[in-house]
């Protein structure tokens, strides 16, 4: 029983999805919306759960030492703060959790994000030393496009930066769509197994 | 005080901070990505609360206009089921709220992702190959023998020799030029920010410490 109601309202929702798409009349039309809408409130639910999973984890860290413990009350700390800043004072422009999401987390984050810049870079020094014919051709392609995105691919040949559009919008599209649609027949065949019960892994692995 | 040197002070302290690791690993980067995943993750419950729940469960619950719209319980219900993980004794009604949004997700992804990723893409692939100028001729070619050619890689169900091996050749061929191009727009990508944050030490910070440190200015 345990796992027969779970999958039952994966079936459900599911087929009302589809049923919707296809018969956009009621009452699919109505319980397609509804189910939009409280799909999207459950799975803030998920939201919560994370965040006290990480609440969780922290300090449980914090209570038996574990190693690098002494930075577990910063992650507490700045959750709490940014936590009791946007209920009290709302999140509008100017107040204090815009102010610290403007001054820190946003810096934060396009710095965390820069910082691959040089981890790309080296793992590009590795990954690429050009051991065939099509692992140069990778390594060409990846060098045209970065040098026909600055001003001194053009300033080496004018058509370098004709050459880099050339190459995203013919070959890379070629390539993408091949793989955009492998994909998509991947997730029709995957929603397929998890709607009819036969893809059951994320209820916790039990068959 | 002024809070917008303050500010600026603050994302410069953190930047450096984390940059820092590009030394090694030590104190001043752990304390920033900690503050980093603990402030990220009370934004996201916030954004959460205040862009989803207020607007899509509270005001459907209580509507504007009085009274209680009950239905609305369900939800709520669903996403407190989701909490429920963390209480093993009642962790398996998680497997509800799960269930709901497995559901939800895969029947809605299953026709938008048939439609915007599987239609409209082989679409996009059904062009003529004999109109326009030679160059143009050859790029549609190139496009729609490289689709082609990459999903034949792509079908596993049959022995990739002879015909369908060559083909598939041409595919991974195909691949490697996109994937190549997709990395090259990536690493650009990732180095604007760096410039980014570069750009904001020397134009915005840097010009902040001789007031900071009273020197006029």
């Amino acid at each position: 029983m345990r796992l027969v109601i779970p999958l039952a309202i994966t079936f459900t929702a599911g087929m009302i999805m589809i049923l919707n798409f296809f018969i956009p009349h009621q009452p699919f039309a109505f319980l397609g919306e509804h189910l939009q809408e409280w799909y999207m409130i459950v799975a803030s639910g998920a939201i919560f759960l994370g965040t006290a999973n990480l609440l969780h984890v922290h300090v449980r860290k914090m209570k038996l030492r574990l190693r690098n413990w002494q930075y577990s009350p910063v992650t507490i700390i700045g959750l709490v703060v940014m936590l009791i800043l946007g209920l009290i004072y709302g999140v509008e422009e100017g107040k204090p959790f815009d102010y610290l999401f403007m001054n820190m987390v946003a810096p934060m984050g396009a710095t965390m994000f820069s910082l691959l810049a040089f981890f790309v870079a080296s793992a590009a020094f590795r990954a690429f030393r050009a051991s065939n014919w099509r692992a140069t051709l990778l390594l060409s392609s990846a060098f045209l496009v970065m040098l026909g995105q600055v001003p001194i691919g053009a300033m080496i040949w004018n058509k370098i930066p004709l050459a880099k559009v050339w190459l995203m919008a013919i070959p890379n599209t070629a390539g993408q769509r091949a793989v955009m649609i492998g994909a998509a027949m991947g997730v029709v065949a995957t929603s397929l197994r998890m709607i009819f019960g036969i893809e059951r892994s994320y209820l916790g692995g039990a068959d | 005080m002024n809070w917008e040197i303050l500010g600026i002070w603050l994302g410069a302290a953190v930047t450096l901070c984390l940059y820092s690791f590009l030394y090694r690993d030590n104190p001043f980067y752990k304390f920033v990505e900690h503050l980093f995943v603990g402030m990220s993750a009370g934004y996201w419950v916030i954004y959460s609360i205040y862009n989803v729940l207020i607007p899509n469960w509270w005001e459907n619950l209580f509507p504007a206009d009085g009274g209680f719209d009950a239905i609305w319980l369900v939800p709520g219900i669903f996403a407190m089921f989701m909490l429920a993980r963390m209480v093993p004794k009642v962790a398996g009604l998680s497997r509800l709220a799960l269930g709901m949004i497995v559901g939800t997700g895969a029947g809605l992804n299953m026709v938008t992702f048939f439609q915007s990723n599987a239609l409209a893409q082989v679409k996009g692939t059904m062009i003529s190959v004999a109109a326009g100028s030679v160059w143009e001729v050859f790029s549609s070619l190139v496009l729609v023998v490289g689709v082609v050619s990459g999903l034949v890689y792509f079908f596993f169900s049959k022995a990739h020799t002879g015909f369908v091996g060559r083909t598939a050749n041409m595919g991974i061929t195909i691949l490697m030029v996109a994937f190549g191009a997709s990395f090259g727009y990536t690493i650009m990508a990732r180095l604007s920010l760096l410039i980014g944050r570069c750009t904001f030490l020397i134009e915005d910070w840097l010009p902040t410490i001789p007031a900071m440190l009273g020197l006029g200015g």
